[in-house]
């Protein structure tokens, strides 16, 4: 047994990245490099990975002795990484700019983290799902402490710190109790001793044990309290890419590990996630009305998006399934969105992220006012966007497998949730402004923003791209 | 075949006594510690299975722990100190601009 070059040539996207990153890094270390280069080779080296996820989209195969499984999956997952990834850095040039640490290894941190969450979607052994929510999260480490002369900044990346070492210690005990039951951490092996193994209480221990971490990566309650610290002191580039690509890849894992291996069907675990989904769904919606910071807003957002999300989960179908992928493709265009307005808005630290500040911004700002409008309605669900799919896809599946309880709380909340959507368009178009917006156009983040917009028209509109491409992953 | 038991009641009480002095504890540096206490308790874990089951896997991920728990320690220190030069603390009530 030897690693030859179709392993290599199967990973291709994983590798251009890494290799993207390890070439950032040396010219990073020749001292007269400037930053604009590892800007534009960072940009380079995710398009050649986006082109080759594409290129080797149906080439299904294991590779790298059985620990890593490329094909629909792994490859319609790295899209939505890189995508959020791309998205990210053309935010965050003008934003990094701007608060006076434009440097190098930003880039090469969050290249890193995007290979994290490729390997999070490409795993087939439970060692390399460690290994990639390790390299994910100790990028997003740093990166939300990446404006080190701000408390804040440090203050998030300190919380971020400790509770995410603290799930990674869950996920790692988790890991070694289902090796012991199981004798094996390859998920091939796995899945064909689940009927066997799901009598045995120390496997089931850390199934829940996982579900834990897992909870905690998504910001699910009841291990939600971190995100909208972390969200909110973070640069607000770096909390577009976190609420974005790890929640995406922390979804990728669990669709694999408890959707594609575990398979409960119709067992008390699928309640437990029932309740859990339920349980953010609510808790999100209601906390998010009361706040009026636009990063907070969108971070308990995000936790009843996380809610919406488990409830595919829950059901345990392959409608889930569909929805789950169908639902991140929306959210990560949305989410990065609505944090590129804010960051676009943020013109100095900490000025115009409060709710009031967007008032009368459609005077002020048309454009950005008109995008941010599209966001907020695509994060309330209502259609033409891409949004509305995806909770109606996600909704369909719970009733599909008897859980219309569940769908039920998904609606009512979504409902809820329109009120927090829709009061910041109120605010943007029906309210007279005091006009000291002075957002600089940035060309890099407006084409961002822009993009994300018309990709969610489009996959409102035409969702069958989408599901159609999902659906050969069943 | 080994007898595994002394080791996994072992690895369990670490592991809960490293996760009681995550809640607990205040000061940011010995939440840490906590945190890796559990990482080792479940190294231990890993290598009392791979003795029973007489496979390798268990061992070679105990190094891959070790290696991450080295990374996040670099990190997580970094990031204590950088907070620490802002703020002259380490306890993590006072550590509260966001609200916690």
């Amino acid at each position: 047994m030897s690693i030859n070059i179709t392993d290599f040539v199967a990973s291709a996207p994983l590798m251009t990245v890494t290799l993207t990153g390890v070439i950032l890094i040396l010219v990073e270390a020749a001292r007269k490099s400037r930053v604009q280069v590892s800007f534009v080779l960072t940009l380079f080296g995710l398009l050649i990975a986006s082109v080759l996820a594409i290129v080797n989209y149906s080439n299904e195969q294991t590779v790298f002795f059985g620990m890593v499984r490329q094909g629909w999956y792994a490859n319609f997952l790295n899209l939505v990484f890189l995508a959020a990834a791309l998205l990210t850095v053309l935010l965050s040039k003008p934003y990094l700019e701007r608060a006076g640490v434009h440097r190098g290894e930003y880039y090469i941190l969050i290249l890193f983290a995007t290979v994290g969450m490729m390997l999070m979607a490409s795993a087939n052994d439970l060692i390399v799902v460690f290994l990639g929510i390790e390299l994910m999260s100790l990028c997003l480490y740093v990166l939300a402490g990446f404006l080190r002369t701000k408390e804040k900044s440090n203050e998030s990346a300190l919380k971020y710190f400790l509770l995410g070492a603290f799930a990674t210690g869950f996920l790692l005990y988790g890991i070694a109790l289902v090796y012991g039951a199981a004798g094996t951490t390859n998920l091939e092996i796995i899945e064909a001793q689940v009927p066997d193994l799901s009598s045995q209480w120390m496997f089931l221990v850390g199934v829940g044990l996982l579900l834990t971490a897992f909870a905690f990566k998504v910001a699910a309650v009841p291990f939600h309290m971190w995100a909208p610290d972390v969200y909110e002191g973070a640069p607000t580039t770096v909390t577009a890419f976190m609420s974005t690509g790890a929640k995406a890849a922390a979804f990728a894992t669990l669709i694999l590990v408890f959707h594609q291996v575990f398979r409960f069907t119709e067992s008390n675990v699928n309640d437990l996630i029932a309740v859990i989904a339920a349980a953010s769904m609510i808790v999100g919606n209601v906390l998010a009305i009361a706040q009026s910071n636009i990063k907070r807003m969108l971070a308990y957002s995000s936790i009843a998006h996380a809610g919406y999300m488990l409830s595919g989960i829950a059901a345990g179908n392959n409608e889930g399934q569909t929805g789950i992928l169908f639902y991140l493709v929306a959210y990560t265009l949305m989410n990065v969105g609505a944090f590129g307005i804010a960051g676009l808005m943020e013109n100095e630290e900490d000025k115009n992220l409060q709710l009031d500040d967007y008032t009368g911004l459609s005077q002020q700002k048309p454009f950005l006012a008109a995008l941010m409008a599209i966001f907020m309605f695509s994060l309330a669900g209502i259609p033409p966007f891409a949004g509305f799919f995806g909770k109606y896809y996600v909704f369909l599946s719970a009733v599909k497998a008897d859980m219309t309880w569940l769908a039920v709380v998904g609606v009512l909340t979504s409902l809820v949730s329109v009120y927090y959507y829709l009061r910041i368009v109120v605010l943007m178009y029906f309210k007279e402004g005091n006009g000291d917006v002075a957002a600089k156009p940035a060309f890099p983040a407006l084409i961002a923003v822009t993009c994300s917009a018309l990709l969610l028209l489009q996959f409102g509109i035409f969702p069958s791209v989408i599901v159609n491409a999902v659906q050969k992953i069943l | 075949m080994t007898v595994i038991q002394p080791y996994l009641i072992l690895s369990a009480v670490l592991f809960i006594i490293g996760t009681a002095g995550v809640v607990a504890r205040r000061n940011a540096i010995i939440v840490f510690m906590s945190i890796e206490l559990m990482l080792n308790s479940v190294n231990l874990t890993l290598v009392a299975f791979s003795a029973q089951l007489g496979d390798v896997t268990g061992q070679m991920l105990v190094f891959f722990v070790m290696t991450v728990a080295a990374a996040e320690a670099a990190i997580g220190l970094a990031i204590i100190i950088a907070l620490f030069r802002r703020k002259q603390t380490l306890n993590l009530d006072e550590i509260n601009i966001l609200k916690w």
